[in-house]
């Protein structure tokens, strides 16, 4: 191995997730692509229900899998921290399979269409149950009515602690600050109250 | 790697790339032999250049060049090969087990709790 190559191995960035949910057609790939460095790209992952370990393979007939296409980004924090933003696949019947993307995210945005609010339940719900940490996205379409705040959050039974903001998932800048509060949230929730900027 | 311009229904098997079944590029085995793999697990190529009797097929040696220069995530090199994740997932674990790909696993769930995570990527988000 070349001096190049070995430092190059010791240099292996440390990589994050952060997963983008949201019902069919919320803007989940609109928001990864705003603000990722390159073009998203997509991956058709193979996912297996929930308590299936990746090595078991007694039983593997009764191993419920699904096929679905993810896209995803990839912004480069540091040399050393790349973070990754997964566009998760919009058929809900498939949440309960959803353990293999979540697993070691550092939180999920629900991004919601007040169109369809109804639409993001399920992803609410999976991240409440599972204890991800996350945060409601109302994206403003143009036209769409205008919900406050506070009636998304009754209309989603969400509690004080969730955060629920407005963002354009189109606006680089404005999906920014989502995940910025998403990194936020996380933090405080994981690492308990800390002293932030 | 241009993205075919034809529904797939109109292309020949001559012109698809991926004509031959992802199972078949694995042998039919689902999961690696050694290695986990996670999404964002991150690889980069290591070593000499194996020899052309090395056994590797074509699509091992894809992932060999991809990731020659580049450190590069399971589900980027699912990406930029066309393949599905489950066979890039197999095929990296053949790499490993023959010393060709260095691996780095990211942080399990339960230790994401280092608080310099957290405030590296606010602070890189905020610089964008």
């Amino acid at each position: 191995m070349d001096s190049a190559r070995s430092e190059q191995v010791r240099r292996m960035p440390t990589a994050v997730k952060i997963v983008i949910a949201g019902g069919f057609g919320a803007g989940k790939t609109t928001m990864v692509s705003s603000v990722s460095e390159t073009v998203p790209l997509r991956t058709e992952e193979t996912l297996t229900g929930r308590g299936v370990g990746v090595d078991d393979l007694a039983g593997v007939e009764n191993k419920s899998t699904t096929t679905v296409a993810m896209d995803f980004g990839r912004i480069t924090i540091r040399r050393d921290l790349v973070l990754y933003l997964f566009g998760t696949p919009g058929q809900e019947r498939f949440w309960f399979m959803w353990d293999d993307v979540t697993l070691g995210a550092l939180g999920a945005v629900v991004l919601a269409d007040t169109r369809r609010l109804t639409d993001c339940f399920p992803s609410v719900d999976y991240f409440e149950r599972r204890g991800t940490p996350f945060i409601v996205a109302v994206n403003c379409f143009d036209g769409a009515r205008r919900y406050d705040l506070d009636e998304v959050r009754i209309a989603l039974s969400l509690g004080p602690s969730v955060p629920v903001t407005m963002c354009d998932a189109r606006d680089r800048s404005s999906a920014k600050e989502v995940l910025i509060k998403l990194a936020q949230h996380a933090m405080h929730q994981r690492v308990g109250p800390a002293v932030t900027s | 790697m241009n993205p075919p311009t034809q529904p797939p229904w109109e292309r020949s098997p001559a012109d698809d790339e991926q004509f031959v079944r992802p199972y078949v590029l694995t042998s039919g085995r689902i999961s690696p032999a050694h290695g986990r793999f996670d999404l964002i697990t991150q690889v980069v190529t290591v070593g000499p250049t194996p020899p052309p009797d090395s056994g590797l097929g074509p699509e091992h040696l894809s992932i060999l060049r991809l990731c020659q220069d580049v450190v590069m995530s399971v589900a980027e090199i699912a990406g930029h090969l066309n393949l599905p994740g489950v066979t890039v997932r197999v095929l990296l674990g053949d790499l490993l087990e023959r010393g060709h790909v260095a691996v780095q696993e990211p942080t399990p769930e339960a230790d994401v709790t280092d608080i310099g995570i957290y405030e590296a990527v606010i602070s890189g988000l905020r610089a964008l």
